[in-house]
């Protein structure tokens, strides 16, 4: 096989990220192996190793006494066309061996538009793809990640989900294999056993029932397999494995940095972000642990730069003492700090200066709704005052730069909303008329929207989504308010977004789709070189599937809803009662002010919120 | 200004030229070593490659000019445990001369042939390299350029290497003009396509100033 891939590799663009090879990647001795795991990141190398949660995992599965777990990727199309070629089966980095030759097959899905790399990396890997075609223990296909909180369109492919935070899980799950691999157990039997595991969901173990109208009716659970599935969270953070030395890719990847997790959760409701919900309750790492961490990383990677990672940065509590120490660190060191996605609302000027000390990074703003009202609906709590304020001091501090995020399509959004949008830009470009200290430079706004998606588990994980039409509609209506030519204005294409929608919410009967959309060349599709949306219209035709069914319609209260096996912590009382708040444009308070009791509190038998 | 000699052999051949100095700025960090940055607002570690090497291509002999920030004594095997698997210092230098008396450089290319060697395969290939001119087309910002590359070609000795494949020894010049070992190949695909090889080689073996004594 070497001797195959080495003719291939001179002919592919970027051809280091298929070798393996890299500082601190885990080889084992094969007589000290029982248990090989592929760890399947289904993107690019370089987004796959910008992943902290895959570092996590990998690190802690090769702990394992017994356990080797290798990385493998999604090729880029070049390269799949030479493997293809060459008749070479997808294989890992690090031994080269082919991953059908491995006892379990785990991904990691963080994105909708991943599914197809899924199932074209099982192609590729040549192993079935549906799961009732792989009769065996081995090389059982298992899945993590967020998308896991809907998993059915996946259902038929995936012998088993792992919801919510691997740390616990995975040792749990790995063990028990070995221990069925030692006793010839059927794979029936194991995935028996395993459903026993918290958090584990086989979805071979429901039945989903459908009326005449298409409208899934109810989920039916074998016997003995659990009525829900808990996500599993780690209680504490401070004790929770972490590693500090990990892989150093030799060539570029995306974050190419040492990425520091300073908590994991969000004390903010946004009503339309799904992270925020299913990873509550907000669990931060202690300012000392951190500091330590990073030091650890910095030293063991060799990286020159550190960002400090998490859904909602400044809300870290300790993060003045925490940026205090690592800003002095790094000015010695010569190292870039970044910390990124800074809140309007508690961003500092002291802190601002600070950072500045060490690099210069960029001023970003996510009000998502161009309107008070609307940022009520969705219960995003930044003001136009305190995006004013912020900019005014960051443009007298030589700040010149802007970048705003909003979207469009959110339940309730009017028109006004939209022209809303037109109308704060406005604003900022005439504070920094009035305020910037160096006007030489110009200001650039660059100005991006995305268009909603609903997703599962959020309080608008009932709602349609606006039609494409409608979407483009309002993006022209943004444009032609927009006349400064300090303003660059971007927005997501619509087909993508429409497709997230149909797959974030959908059920086991996208299954075929998804097969038929592989089938007909769909890969990498969150990637514009190689997105195509006819390839996924044509599925849909050849399935007698309508998208729209799935998308643009609102799902009734009562509705059987397809992910509702699953449970986050969030109650759906609660989503539903943030969703009739929505529409009165009422806030929800943060985690931090007052405690709204939407349940999370009761994971793992009770959790402090640390918010 | 000091230099190390290194080699990069195995899966570290398909680092590029940028990423391995990326590559040897972290290893000097791991190694606990700091490097001499530049001056601005994002201070980059100053080291330079002499001679970037094609991404695919082994070498036994990689310079890399460094400057540390405080007299550390650097060893190979320091920064050795901080490289990735086929990248190996295998010496340092305390002063290196300067970069322009680098001329000449020693390379080999191993050809693979599935249908196997024959004489008058290598006859014919002889007779290539040692005709008249060898006239490749170079493509560049400014257009395309004719170059003929035999004049650049110092020295070459050519062997069979087992049934399947034949080994060329060559001696090229390095700098002003520089001939890439891999144009050889590419002159046999434009003017011998039926002598072209399945798989080729290539590897930098050793550096040479103009008297032809080693350069370090
Ligand atoms: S239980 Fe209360 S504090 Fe905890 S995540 Fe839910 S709303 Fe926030």
């Amino acid at each position: 096989m070497n001797e195959k891939l080495q003719r291939i590799l001179p002919k592919v663009q970027k051809p280091a990220r298929y070798v393996g090879g890299e500082y601190g990647q885990i080889v084992k001795e094969k007589e000290d192996v029982r248990l090989r795991v592929a760890f399947c990141f289904p993107d690019t190398y370089e987004i796959g190793m910008s992943n902290v949660g895959m570092r996590i995992l990998y690190g802690l599965m090769n702990e394992m006494d017994g356990v080797w777990c290798e990385r493998v990727f999604a090729p880029w199309g070049d390269m799949e066309e030479e493997l293809v070629k060459a008749e070479l089966p997808l294989y890992a980095l690090e031994s080269g061996a082919p991953v059908r030759d491995f006892d379990m097959v785990a991904f990691t899905i963080g994105y909708e538009m991943s599914y197809t790399n899924i199932l074209n990396m099982l192609r590729l890997a040549q192993i079935p793809l549906y799961a009732k075609e792989r009769p065996g223990l081995h090389g059982i296909v298992f899945a993590g990640g967020i998308c896991t909180v809907n998993p059915e369109p996946l259902a038929d492919f995936i012998d088993f989900f792992c919801v919510g935070e691997g740390e616990e899980m995975a040792p749990e799950i790995l063990s028990l294999y070995d221990r069925a691999k030692q006793e010839d157990w059927t794979k029936e039997a194991f995935l028996r056993e395993v459903s026993k595991i918290g958090g584990v969901y086989v979805p071979s173990l429901y039945e989903h029932q459908y009326s005449e109208d298409g409208k899934l009716t109810a989920i039916v659970p074998d016997a003995d397999a659990p009525k829900t599935v808990t996500k599993r969270i780690i209680k504490d953070l401070d004790k929770a494995y972490y590693p500090t030395d990990t892989i150093v890719p030799s060539t570029e990847i995306v974050h190419d940095r040492t990425n520091l997790e300073v908590f994991r959760g969000c004390i903010r409701g946004c009503r339309f972000c799904q992270a925020g919900f299913c990873y509550r309750p907000v669990r931060p790492r202690n300012a000392d642990t951190l500091y330590r961490q990073a030091v650890e990383s910095l030293e063991n990677s060799g990286n020159h730069e550190i960002t400090l990672a998490s859904l909602s940065t400044s809300d870290y509590k300790q993060l003045e003492p925490l940026a205090d120490k690592l800003i002095d660190y790094c000015e010695e060191k010569k190292i870039n700090l970044s910390l990124p996605s800074l809140r309007a609302d508690n961003f500092s000027r002291e802190l601002m200066l600070k950072v500045q000390r060490v690099r210069k990074s960029g001023l970003t703003f996510a009000p998502e709704a161009g309107t008070q009202r609307l940022r009520d609906a969705i219960n995003k709590n930044v003001t136009e005052d305190e995006i004013l304020t912020t900019c005014a001091t960051a443009f007298s501090g030589g700040w010149n730069n802007v970048k705003l995020y909003f979207m469009l399509g959110l339940p309730t959004e009017t028109d006004e909303d939209v022209i809303g949008i037109a109308e704060l830009v406005w604003k900022i470009i005439k504070t920094w008329k009035e305020h910037a200290a160096n006007k030489k430079r110009g200001l650039s706004i660059n100005l991006a929207t995305a268009f909603f998606v609903p997703k599962p588990f959020t309080p608008f994980q009932w709602e349609a989504q606006i039609t494409p039409e409608e979407y483009m509609r309002r993006v022209h209506l943004l444009q032609n308010e927009l006349h400064s030519k300090a303003v660059d204005y971007r927005y997501h294409g619509s087909d993508l977004s429409y497709l997230e929608a149909v797959l974030a919410r959908g059920d086991r009967r996208l299954g075929r789709v998804l097969a038929r959309a592989v089938e007909l060349g769909a890969r990498l599709d969150g990637w514009d070189e190689y997105f195509n949306n006819d390839i996924w219209m044509q599925a849909f035709a050849d399935c007698g599937i309508d998208p729209a069914f799935y998308a643009q319609r609102a799902y009734g209260r009562d509705e059987v809803l397809p992910w509702q096996t699953i449970d986050v912590g969030v109650k759906q009382e609660f989503l539903w009662q943030e969703r009739e708040q929505a529409y009165r444009s009422a806030v929800t308070p943060d985690c931090r002010r007052k405690c709204s009791a939407c349940g999370a509190n009761c994971l793992e038998g009770g959790v402090k919120c640390d918010a | 200004m000091p230099r190390l000699l290194f080699e990069k052999t195995g899966d570290s051949v398909w680092i590029s030229h940028l990423d391995t100095m990326r590559v040897f700025q972290r290893a000097f960090r791991r190694a606990g070593l700091m490097l001499k940055h530049s001056q601005g607002f994002t201070p980059r570690a100053i080291v330079s490659i002499a001679l970037p090497l094609s991404v695919g291509v082994h070498s036994r002999c990689e310079l890399l000019d460094y400057e540390l920030e405080n007299d550390a004594a650097l060893t190979p095997e320091i920064l050795n445990d901080a490289l990735p698997v086929g990248i190996r210092v295998r010496e340092i230098i305390e002063n290196g001369r300067k970069i322009k008396e680098l001329t000449h450089l020693r390379a080999s290319l191993e050809l693979t042939y599935d249908r196997g060697v024959t004489d008058s395969l290598l006859q014919e290939l002889d007779a290539l390299y040692h005709g008249e001119s060898l006239i490749l087309k170079k493509h560049s910002r400014k257009g395309e350029t004719e170059t003929d590359i035999l004049p650049m070609l110092c020295d070459l000795q050519m062997e069979k290497a087992g049934e399947n494949a034949l080994r060329m020894q060559v001696l090229v010049c390095a700098q002003n003009p520089s001939l890439n070992p891999q144009l050889l190949v590419n002159a046999i695909e434009l003017y011998a396509p039926h002598l072209a090889p399945d798989a080729v080689s290539i590897r930098r073996e050793e550096l040479f100033d103009a008297e032809g004594n080693v350069f370090r």
